[in-house]
């Protein structure tokens, strides 16, 4: 559904990307992995349109995107969770939820979104007027996912779900990607956490300066020497 | 008696004074830019309010309306054509894009319009209402209604509304605001449109008392910016209540020593919250720069 073509990227003179090409399948769990630095967050922003690509291409459906502004691309339906949550912390957690739906696609299936999340993670419905910033981190996560779940994505761009949270935290959260994608949205993960994106995810992608490495899928990554050696140190 | 009365023209033109800040602060809190020409905004408004009278008309309550809508034009072209494209610069480049913006805006007016304090002439401008021995100014009565009115409506808007939390989003978080579709850029031009709105209003609102001259902005901008920083940078019921004290401030000043002293004493207090709590009287507390606005 996602596919980057020869993406190439700069911050003033200094290039991120090179000549990234990938594709991301509809209906399925994808990982975008690497090391810090290693330019996922550029790869994301590119596609979020937060950053302009240089040259290359973003086709969403086959239809270009990369020239779109950052609003433009959420109507087309790719939402991003950014790394760290970046709540809106001092508005309780519903006005955090309306705010996820503040898009024209969004907006008529409000009711049905706001539903599917609270039943996704009923604790937020009791907590509905606490404010975002009072709460532990894992239910900040849950709210960022549930904030971008109400934009009704095609495709969810979790950046970094895994960081500053508990194991248990984790393994719940994944479990709750997994019902996600059990309702037709594609996800793409973005970690640093390899071995495990690699359990839960199909087909992977791994950055290395700015550079594909490797990409393939993730049964198969799993056991390839060089990701062993580098990312999980065996 | 004499301070009672003193005391409530104080607070009266108080009003003026939130409503002008609360114009500033609203661009402050979601644009994070500090705009020196906001006192010329309002020169701007009182001409435009003259105008209306010289050529229509048009009495200043009648052609507010106008003018508010004239200065929301403003402020968005001055955002789309002037602070848009210097967003990403450094905060020096800001304040010297729009303290230039000031300069410029102050002598354009002497150039064109002269140094002459031009005023209207209302029915109402001297009546007072009397209630037992005080008498309070109608046309100060007026500002002060109109400025409570719009602090509150503004409030309800920047709470209830999905365009004022928005507003709000893009003020706290502001690649949160991109990521969830917010055009942030429309954001911008609207708040920098409201702030300077609110100036229009005060300028309708202030030409029945005053006479407009090119530099009037200069006097008004000083108190907007000690009543921001007073009531907490950001805080929007910092900044009305701010405008009121220090309309009280500069009215008290003037029995107990000297009117022209006014200025001096509302600074040393100024200096005094600054020293005591820095943040100021309603500041937003933990993280100021993250809440924006509130």
């Amino acid at each position: 559904m996602l596919k980057l073509q020869n993406v190439n990227l700069f911050y003033g003179e200094i290039q991120a990307l090179w000549d990234l090409s990938f594709e991301i399948k509809e209906g399925q769990i994808a990982a975008l992995l690497g090391a810090n630095a290693a330019g996922k967050s550029s790869a994301i922003n590119a596609i979020s349109g937060i950053e302009k690509i240089s040259s290359g291409e973003i086709t969403l459906f086959d239809k270009e995107i990369h020239k779109m502004s950052p609003h433009e691309i959420v109507e087309e339906g790719i939402i991003q969770v950014p790394e760290g949550r970046k709540l809106f912390n001092y508005m309780p957690i519903q006005e955090n939820l309306e705010l996820g739906a503040y898009s024209k696609r969004a907006k008529k299936d409000f009711k049905k979104n706001l539903r599917f999340v609270y039943d996704l993670f009923p604790i937020l419905e009791e907590r509905k007027s606490q404010m975002a910033g009072d709460l532990s981190g894992g239910q900040q996560q849950m709210v960022a996912i549930a904030r971008g779940l109400m934009a009704n994505p095609k495709l969810l761009i979790i950046d970094e779900l895994s960081l500053g949270l508990a194991p248990i935290l984790v393994q719940q959260l994944i479990k709750d990607l997994i019902n996600i994608r059990n309702t037709g949205i594609t996800i793409l993960l973005v970690e640093q956490n390899v071995q495990q994106s690699l359990a839960i995810a199909s087909d992977a992608y791994v950055l290395e300066n700015g550079r594909l490495a490797l990409s393939g899928n993730a049964t198969e990554l799993i056991n390839d020497p060089h990701l062993k050696k580098a990312y999980l140190g065996m | 008696m004499t301070i009672v009365q003193t005391l409530i023209s104080g607070i009266l033109l108080g009003g003026i004074y939130s409503l002008i800040s609360m114009g500033l602060n609203l661009i402050l809190g979601v644009v994070r830019i500090v705009n020196f020409a906001h006192g010329e905004l309002l020169m701007i408004a009182m001409y435009i309010s003259f105008l209306f009278y010289t050529t229509m008309g048009l009495d200043p309550y009648v052609s507010a309306i106008l003018v508010i809508i004239c200065l929301f034009l403003l402020g968005v072209l001055t955002q789309r054509f002037m602070i848009q494209p210097i967003l990403d610069t450094p905060a020096s480049t800001k304040i010297f894009a729009t303290l230039g913006l000031s300069i410029a805006l102050q002598n354009l007016a002497l150039m064109t319009l002269s140094a002459n304090h031009l005023s209207v002439k209302t029915s109402y401008q001297t009546s007072v209402i009397n209630i037992g021995e005080l008498a309070v100014s109608i046309p100060r009565l007026v500002a002060f209604g109109a400025a409570v009115g719009v602090a509150v409506v503004l409030y309800l808007f920047l709470q209830k509304t999905l365009t004022g939390k928005a507003i709000r989003a893009v003020a706290m978080q502001k690649q949160a605001a991109f990521l969830m579709g917010i055009n942030v850029k429309r954001i911008y031009l609207l708040a920098f449109g409201i702030g300077s709105g609110l100036v229009g209003l005060a300028g309708a609102l202030l030409m029945p008392i005053y006479s407009v001259y090119p530099t009037i902005g200069a006097s008004f901008i000083l108190i907007a910016f000690v009543v921001v920083v007073l009531g907490g940078m950001g805080s929007m019921f910092g900044a009305f209540f701010g405008g009121l004290i220090i309309g009280l401030v500069e009215a008290l000043s003037g029995v107990i020593f000297d009117p022209g002293l006014k200025e001096a004493i509302y600074f040393v207090i100024f200096i005094m919250v600054l020293l005591v709590r820095p943040s100021g009287i309603f500041s937003l507390g933990k993280g100021a720069e993250e809440v924006g606005l509130k």
